[in-house]
């Protein structure tokens, strides 16, 4: 595909939710990947979810009514920062900032959130359940169920519940019902697992409200689209401030949401390199990070086939990483595609180079990020230093570090000896 | 004629229903979980459903996650169920194995079917695989002539009723209620309305899973399914120890033999 002319850019070409060539199949494939490996009594539901989304795609009501939101209540348009002194450390390349972190509720997930409480609303249900790591789908999604009155339920490994604990207190006060989750790793794979649950024994009421872009179909795409709109806008930013599209395109990748959104801005634009950074935990040959795509292999994992971490027999090994919000052991189907294609590169950074860039911006740009965001900072650094001083980055800030202030102070010593 | 085809025919004969019994491989370790099979067997079950622990059962509850957990812990190990299924059918039982779809994958999808069906297993059952993605085992089962049981759900379409039993051959396994595995006091009506909408589809049999535990509610599910399907009360029992087991294979053996009540 040739890249598109900024000057002759139509307005169809940025509208998030019209059909397009990088629709998956009507079931949901993104080449072997994806599809809806759920049990039966859920494909129902699934399907009532497919069926309302392709219509709310092109209901100039419900997309108005998005868009008012994200512009009214979120936010939106996130700005996009220059940080020239966080440059400085990236081999004297440009690198601008996508400000997810200045949306209501701190990240980008508010963006998926309130399209999908729009479509439930929509589909008659009154009450939303939801899974969280670091807490910040959770926060969001309480956000939205209290804006339009649902009723939401949140599923919360026990292990995050308490190294998130503001965001459970936030939970809380919008009104949402925690859930602590102990079985399993009591991680966000296992919240998964568990909402999973209550979505088979309540899914005539209740909306699954999934927070990234995996599942089975129709979720990856509908979260996918509910999130295009930070790549369409960093795209028109980063041209109307720099007059040229940057040479990279860096997000941080744990189930994929904030880099599948920001990436699908750039797609079409060949000279542009899409890079996710995974989480490389403790290095990724110690066998503790959650670096799936760069060492998983294809499999199933909560209803869609992907990339995945697991063992030879096909169990589910357990990720890890600083970052409550990368530690998972799948990734959505889209970007084990766009890997086999050769379109995205996939990259880790460790626990150290990503602390290491959590103090950086906030030294030098007075801007404190999430540790997940932190990730596709350490990225960028990597990616400056190879392109040299002429070259330009965009990295999705996608949320930020308020909440991990007790594992930054913790990380970094704050509390010893005060 | 397969074997479960042979099953469901005597059974049929004789007038009652099935009793089919899950353990999973491995639980409490893989010998235990053969000597329990094999009690089961000998105490009464017409088929055994022979589980895959798995690290992610989101259609089980807390009896079954709990023992899949422990299996794993002592090291239960995917080949391990070969020798579990072998070990029942020597002991002159028949043996399906139940399992989530990614270990399979994982194996290989032919090399799984090829090993179950020398180990003389009959079929699998796939609850997280619908015919719609399962062109892999359609190939491999015909190939190593297994039976593939998939599952219908109250919320299931009667389109989704009918593609699904097309795709089925020896049971097609009905879920009783919308819900995860476990023992309930009250398995529904609900069950019986679906294996009704089931039989206008296929006239291959209908066995009833989730929340059977007792020789009174087999009773009642024999007297519109062709089979039983118990699991997790099976699992409790386990854990108490093979007299347990047998005492509640014969249970629920006496209860699909019973007359049927009808169901208040």
């Amino acid at each position: 595909m040739s890249p598109r002319d900024p000057e002759t850019e139509q307005e169809a070409d940025v509208d998030p939710h019209a059909p397009g060539p990088h629709d998956p199949d009507a079931r949901g494939h993104f080449g072997p990947y994806g599809g809806r490996f759920m049990p039966e009594a859920l494909i129902g539901a699934l399907d009532e979810l497919s069926a309302e989304y392709d219509k709310a795609r092109l209901d100039p009501e419900f997309t108005t009514e998005f868009t008012r939101l994200l512009r009214d209540y979120a936010g939106r348009p996130s700005l996009l920062t220059e940080a020239p002194r966080f440059a400085e450390h990236a081999g004297g390349a440009r690198v601008f900032l996508k400000r997810e972190d200045l949306n209501h509720t701190g990240s980008h997930k508010i963006n998926n959130v309130l399209g999908q409480a729009l479509l439930t609303k929509r589909m008659g249900k009154k009450r939303v359940i939801a899974e969280t790591g670091a807490g910040q789908h959770g926060v969001a999604t309480a956000t939205a169920c209290a804006l339009m009155g649902l009723d939401c339920v949140v599923y919360m490994g026990e292990v995050d519940t308490e190294r998130q604990a503001l965001n459970v207190a936030r939970m809380k006060l919008l009104g949402a019902e925690v859930i602590p989750v102990k079985s399993g790793s009591r991680t966000l794979k296992d919240a998964i697992n568990e909402a999973l649950r209550d979505w088979v024994t309540n899914v005539d009421t209740t909306h699954y409200l999934l927070g990234t872009a995996a599942g089975g179909h129709p979720f990856p795409i509908m979260v996918r689209n509910f999130h295009k709109i930070i790549g369409i806008e960093a795209r028109a930013q980063i041209l109307d401030q720099v007059e040229r599209l940057p040479d990279a395109v860096v997000a941080c990748v744990g189930g994929g949401s904030n880099a599948i959104g920001i990436f699908h801005g750039f797609l079409d634009d060949p000279g542009v390199r899409l890079v996710g950074i995974e989480p490389g935990g403790k290095g990724v040959d110690s066998g503790e990070h959650g670096a799936t795509l760069g060492h998983g292999t294809p499999g199933i994992l909560h209803g869609a086939m992907s990339y995945l971490l697991q063992d030879e027999d096909g169990q589910t090994t357990e990720a890890y990483s600083i970052s409550a919000g990368l530690d998972y052991p799948g990734v959505g189907p889209e970007h084990s595609a766009l890997k086999d294609a050769g379109r995205a590169e996939y990259r880790a950074a460790t626990d150290a180079e990503a602390m290491h860039a959590f103090r950086l911006l906030s030294r030098t740009e007075g801007i404190i990020p999430a540790i997940e965001s932190a990730h596709a900072l350490a990225g960028a650094l990597e990616l400056g230093r190879e392109l040299g001083p002429d070259g330009l980055v965009v990295v999705n800030l996608s949320g930020r570090g308020d909440k991990d202030m007790d594992t930054a102070a913790k990380y970094f010593g704050f509390y010893e000896g005060s | 004629m397969s074997a479960l085809d042979d099953l469901f025919a005597g059974v049929n004969e004789q007038g009652r229903g099935a009793l089919i019994g899950y353990l999973p491989a491995g639980y409490p370790t893989v010998d235990g979980s053969i000597e329990l099979l094999t009690a089961m067997v000998e105490a009464g079950c017409d088929l055994v459903e022979v589980g895959v622990p798995y690290s992610d059962p989101v259609l089980d509850g807390p009896t079954i996650q709990a023992a899949a957990d422990e299996a794993l812990r002592a090291g239960f190990r995917l080949r391990d169920v070969f020798r579990t299924v072998e070990a029942v059918s020597a002991a002159g039982g028949r043996a399906v194995v139940m399992t989530y779809f990614n270990p399979v994958l994982r194996y290989g999808v032919d090399a799984f079917s090829r090993d179950l069906a020398a180990a003389g297993g009959l079929g699998l059952i796939t609850p997280d695989l619908i015919p719609d993605e399962a062109e892999l085992w359609l190939e491999a089962s015909t190939a190593h002539g297994l039976d593939r049981t998939f599952l219908v759900a109250p919320s299931s379409s009667e389109e989704r009723i009918a593609s699904t039993v097309a795709a089925t051959s020896g049971f097609v396994y009905a879920t009783a209620v919308m819900g995860v595995t476990g023992a309930r006091d009250v398995v529904g009506v609900g069950a019986q309305t679906l294996v009704s909408r089931v039989r206008a589809h296929t006239s291959l049999p209908v066995g009833v899973g989730l929340g059977v535990r007792s020789g009174e509610q087999a009773a009642q599910v024999a007297g519109f399914a062709d089979a039983v399907i118990v699991g997790s009360a099976f699992v409790t029992a386990a854990a108490t120890g093979v007299d347990a087991v047998r005492a509640l294979t014969a249970e629920l053996a006496e209860g699909v033999r019973r007359t049927p009540a009808p169901i208040g």
